[in-house]
């Protein structure tokens, strides 16, 4: 239904509508790319913000929560980047191989260009690919994420991002960490396509350092799985900030093939990570993940489609949220089994830990099932720190500050445990507990 | 070491009574067995002198090594000394067994102000425990008592007794859900730990656990009260004759 009445604009959407104007000489890309920003932008301008009243936003109500929108980050300092990556890395002494994205658009003079193509990864600008002829495609929105607002707003505005192809076969030594770095404030728009040909094999870090201020960041990861490929990806969300994260993932599994995902979050304002799967070949596996800490007025949502299209794949979805304060965690996960996908298996399960009496958890795992020969269950749990745990430990001698340090991060550890990519685990509980002693 | 007065205790929810006045005393190197049929007050007191908050004092007092215990806080008493084995050992997700002994010395030792064990000086403190009790270094690398057996939880408490050193040890039905073979090799553990330094109160329901853990000293629990005491031999009067006689007699 095309909107007929115009919408009253907040004063976020007037400042995109104003930013989309003043920045269209910097957003560049092909006729065919320049028609999709317009067509995102216009849907902005007609519907807005996503808000509470359109279902897939009802926990999560960015029209609300964005009271202005800031200019776009102008293009990074390069020695400012370099600053910010000194300053900051949660993995530190784990050996990688480094793609940099600083304040939304590709830095090839920081990146391991080199190393990684001797690897058989490909590494090119976004930018410069929405440029050419098929750069439109390079945009394209699934299915399950059609007219989605924080989509379109980084359709609109998206500055850049990498594109990175890993040949066919190839297993790459080290995990990749593909960094954001925000070199200045502003809001930092960028897109980033990983493509993992056959029986390649590819280990993606995806980090986030650096302050945009009042500026939102929109950060999107378009996966592209071929048969007998596999990818796994770690992504890491850190640190307070004040305006609003949001991150998208769009993953298409082939046959044969493996994904894996984790997304972990702790201390932003108002965070959204949201992913769209879609198996697109048979005996394949997904294992996504979640990993979510969230305090004071903080929202934190991840939110999950993952469409079983075809039979015979697994997926396996397991989230953990830990909330303190007066903190809201949202998780909204649907697994989709088209009427032919027989055989299919998913288990979703979302548990969350309230460590205070204000905080709220919206838990909504979904099954929608057309198939009849299926193996899928989901489950939600919301409770609070187990008394007859914390006794136990507190009767060994354990003060009782450290063992609910403990009893958290042992919550939140089942999940990282299963994730089971060991070189990041230590990392991630490092994190953990940094969140936990009020960092 | 141990002095307890007049004891009374409820649990806090629903002002139920348990403990209706109990006296006891055990000194170092004394070992004393408290039995009782079901529901007399026996896991109470045992929770009680560990600290659960679940459970009012109304009246009475605890007194450890001349000190007010029931001041303590559940971590303070541990690190003072005193042990309680739990009759069912909670499981712990997430929590490796290893991460957590080496967690519950170092408090306790920095609650005393000593200085952290070194990682070989844990290790070898760990294996040689583990050995006597017949637990693996795979049970170890497990999460505290997930998956474990009835025996395997057993062990890991008196393992965790073992390396702790209490002062105090309160054991509360260790015996149960043990089959004959562990019933050997916990006992033996707890043996082990007798010395003139330490004191235990031992738990049960059956004397059979006490011709493993011979008491110097055996009381009868029943309604809240300490109803009788005698030598090792009441054990095995209360094994032909029952309960009835001291049930009734607290009445």
């Amino acid at each position: 239904m095309n909107a007929s009445v115009p919408i009253k604009h907040t004063q976020a959407e007037s400042d995109l509508i104003d930013r989309f104007e003043a920045a269209k000489g910097v957003l560049t890309g092909s006729v065919a790319v320049t028609a999709l920003r317009e067509a995102a932008v216009s849907q902005i301008r007609d519907k807005g913000l996503p808000h509470r009243r359109v279902e897939e936003y009802k926990y999560t109500d960015l029209r609300a929560f964005m009271k202005s929108a800031a200019p776009l980050a102008a293009a990074a300092d390069e020695s400012a980047v370099k600053t910010v990556l000194g300053s900051q890395d949660a993995f530190e002494g784990l050996e990688r191989f480094r793609i940099v994205v600083a304040n939304g658009t590709f830095v090839p003079g920081l990146s391991d260009i080199e190393a990684l193509a001797g690897e058989g990864v490909i590494v090119t600008s976004l930018t410069d690919e929405l440029a050419c002829a098929h750069g439109a495609q390079l945009l394209a929105s699934p299915k399950s994420a059609a007219n989605d607002g924080i989509l379109a707003l980084n359709t609109a505005f998206v500055q850049g991002g990498v594109v990175v192809t890993v040949k066919e076969g190839a297993e790459i030594s080290r995990p990749v960490e593909l960094v954001h770095v925000a070199a200045s404030a502003g809001a930092q728009v960028s897109r980033s396509k990983i493509s993992v040909a056959k029986g390649a094999k590819l280990r993606l870090l995806e980090t986030f350092v650096g302050e945009t201020g009042d500026g939102e960041s929109n950060t999107v990861f378009d996966y592209d799985v071929a048969d007998t490929a596999s990818l796994v990806a770690t992504r890491l969300i850190v640190g307070q900030s004040d305006a609003a994260r949001l991150f998208t993932s769009i993953a298409t599994v082939g046959a044969q093939a493996e994904f894996k995902s984790l997304g972990f979050i702790a201390g932003p304002r108002f965070i959204r990570n949201q992913q769209f799967i879609n198996f697109a070949g048979e005996n394949s596996n997904a294992g996504i993940y979640g990993v979510t800490m969230a305090r004071d007025e903080d929202l934190a949502d991840q939110t999950l489609i993952v469409d079983h299209a075809v039979a015979h794949c697994n997926s396996r979805e397991f989230f953990k949220t830990v909330l303190d304060g007066r903190a809201k965690g949202v998780y909204q996960g649907r697994i989709n089994v088209a009427q032919h996908a027989q055989k299919t298996d998913g288990e979703m399960m979302t548990q969350a830990l309230l460590l205070s009496e204000d905080a709220e958890m919206a838990n909504k795992p979904e099954l929608e099932i057309f198939a009849d020969d299926v193996i899928c269950a989901h489950g939600a749990t919301s409770g609070q720190i187990d008394e007859d745990l914390l006794f136990y430990l507190r009767a060994r001698g354990i003060p009782e500050d450290e063992a609910r340090t403990l009893l958290v991060l042992a919550f939140l550890a089942e999940a990282i445990e299963e994730y089971g990519e060991d070189d990041v685990t230590e990392g991630l509980e490092a994190r953990v507990r940094d969140w936990l002693a009020g960092h | 070491m141990l002095e307890i007065k007049n004891l009374h205790a409820r649990i806090a929810e629903d002002e139920t009574e348990i403990l209706r006045g109990v006296n006891l005393t055990v000194k170092a190197g004394e070992v004393h067995a408290i039995m009782g049929p079901n529901g007399s007050g026996k896991s109470t007191l045992s929770y009680v002198l560990a600290g659960k908050d679940d459970y009012e004092i109304t009246e009475g007092e605890v007194l450890f090594d001349g000190q007010n215990m029931l001041d303590m806080s559940p971590d303070e008493r541990a690190a003072a000394g005193m042990f309680l084995a739990f009759q069912y050992p909670i499981e712990i997700p997430g929590v490796a067994t290893m991460e957590f002994l080496k967690t519950a010395m170092n408090a306790q030792r920095k609650a005393r102000g000593e200085a952290q064990l070194s990682i070989p000086d844990f290790m070898k403190r760990v294996k040689e425990a583990a050995g006597h009790l017949n637990v693996s270094m795979d049970m170890l690398k497990r999460p505290l008592n997930v998956g474990f057996s009835g025996g395997e939880k057993k062990r890991a408490e008196i393992l965790q007794m073992s390396l702790l050193e209490p002062k105090l040890c309160v054991l509360d039905e260790t015996d149960s859900g043990l089959d004959i073979d562990a019933l050997r090799i916990v006992s033996d553990g707890v043996n082990k730990l007798r010395g003139p330094d330490r004191a235990m109160v031992v738990i049960t329901h059956y004397q059979r656990l006490l011709d493993h853990i011979v008491p110097d000293v055996v009381h009868v629990l029943s309604k809240g009260r300490i109803v009788k005491t005698g030598d090792k031999d009441l054990a095995l009067e209360l094994e032909k004759n029952g309960y009835a006689d001291y049930v009734d007699a607290a009445a």
